[in-house]
């Protein structure tokens, strides 16, 4: 039974107690972004800011390179991720586009598809 | 006596909120969207709830992982919508109706949910996008409201049947309500879709138009996936559909489908809409 819930799904990461473990720091910064004077601190100074909250060198370097799928590895959740990537003005289907590896054009025209 | 009049069940889609704040409703890239909403606002011109319990799920702005509370009641005289830091539009606050709440609290607590109770609580955009869908271009609403925020950032999630099992309580709660008053019970969240990894951007037409089905003539079939299963066919954003069949509950096992409106894509997801009433039979309400 445990192994049939818990099978994997192909190319998602459950954001689980596991997860929520390894990416506390990270969401944790994540969620400061919700007021904007934090996100004006960590534009002035991105690696102090990441530094202050801990993040470890794997998820430095991930933020360093705007690298979300690599975020998502190391413990991000998408929903606190999401506000990191509005500080780079990038939105949902910018990182989804740089998660599945194709310009955001053909991100959006597969979505399209999708309701055809 | 208060009275259920209906259940909504609604995307919240962030972009949608965009839109609105820029004015495209009549886009051709939104209109076909926005368009599916005009049945729901002839239908609450009337009905004209006093008050809208809501199911939603909070994505940060609320709760942090520091304490997530799997159920959580608000229990506020007002909510406010405040910064989600990715540059959406804050909107005015909603009045609460902190009576009905407390009843809500207590009843649930006598049915075994331990909820947590909130007597300050943000309200973000699964909330007021919502609610700017029902009762568009009016900065308030006619309504009050009992947000009810289910956990569907951080597993374990609450089982689809458990959230089922919430949604009946909430809505023999509001039957058992002695004040009068007409409450709308709506769920936010949903359809398939998927924003992180490298399945981002997975859509499932024929699983969400089950969905579609199953909400109005058989909803303890969806009772029966597990939150995992959800995903797979659904998306890891998909298992909103857990605020749906929470509304879904509230309601009596039979129902009437008023509207039902699906459109592809919004954003990065399938956007669905459901607009259900009690079916009343001669002699009282069917079983």
């Amino acid at each position: 039974m445990a192994a049939v819930l818990n099978r994997p799904i192909p190319g998602t990461i459950v954001f689980d107690g596991e997860q929520a473990q390894r990416g506390y720091a990270l969401n944790r910064m994540c969620y400061s972004f919700n007021d904007a004077a934090n996100r004006r601190a960590f534009l002035e100074d991105e690696e102090g800011y990441c530094a202050r909250y801990g993040l470890d060198k794997a998820q430095r370097d991930a933020v360093k390179r705007r690298d979300f799928l690599a975020m998502i590895e190391l413990g991000g959740n998408i929903y606190y991720l999401a506000k990191l990537a509005g500080i780079f003005g990038l939105g949902v289907q910018d990182i989804g586009a740089q998660q599945t590896g194709v310009s955001v054009e053909v991100f959006k025209a597969r979505l399209k598809n999708a309701g055809a | 006596m208060a009275q259920i009049v209906g259940s909504i069940m609604t995307s919240h889609v962030p972009a949608i909120g965009g839109a609105i704040a820029r004015g495209l409703q009549e886009e051709a890239e939104w209109k076909p969207f926005f368009d599916g909403y005009e049945p729901v606002h002839r239908w609450l011109e009337e009905a004209q709830p006093d008050t809208a319990v809501v199911f939603y799920n909070d994505h940060g702005l609320n709760f942090f992982l520091d304490k997530m509370p799997t159920f959580a009641v608000g229990a506020a005289a007002s909510y406010r919508n405040a910064d989600e830091g990715w540059g959406l539009p804050t909107v005015e606050p909603f009045p609460g109706d902190p009576q009905l709440s407390w009843h809500l609290i207590d009843s649930l607590v006598a049915d075994e949910f331990d909820v947590t109770s909130c007597q300050e609580m943000l309200v973000d955009h699964a909330f007021t996008i919502p609610m700017a869908l029902l009762w568009p271009g009016r900065a308030r609403r006619p309504v009050k409201v009992v947000p009810i925020a289910i956990n569907t950032v951080q597993f374990p999630l609450p089982s689809a049947a458990r959230c089922f099992k919430l949604g009946q309580s909430v809505g023999r709660a509001i039957e058992a309500y002695p004040h009068d008053a007409k409450v709308l019970v709506i769920g936010t969240g949903g359809m398939s879709h998927q924003l992180d990894g490298e399945r981002a951007g997975f859509i499932n037409r024929e699983f969400d138009r089950l969905c579609l089905d199953k909400l109005v003539h058989d909803p303890l079939a969806l009772t029966r996936y597990s939150n995992r299963e959800i995903v797979e066919l659904a998306g890891s954003q998909g298992v909103e559909i857990l605020m749906w069949i929470a509304a879904r509950a509230a309601l009596t096992h039979r129902v009437r489908q008023v509207h039902s409106h699906y459109y592809v894509p919004v954003s990065n997801t399938a956007a669905g809409l459901l607009l259900l009433e009690n079916k009343v039979t001669v002699g009282g309400i069917a079983p």
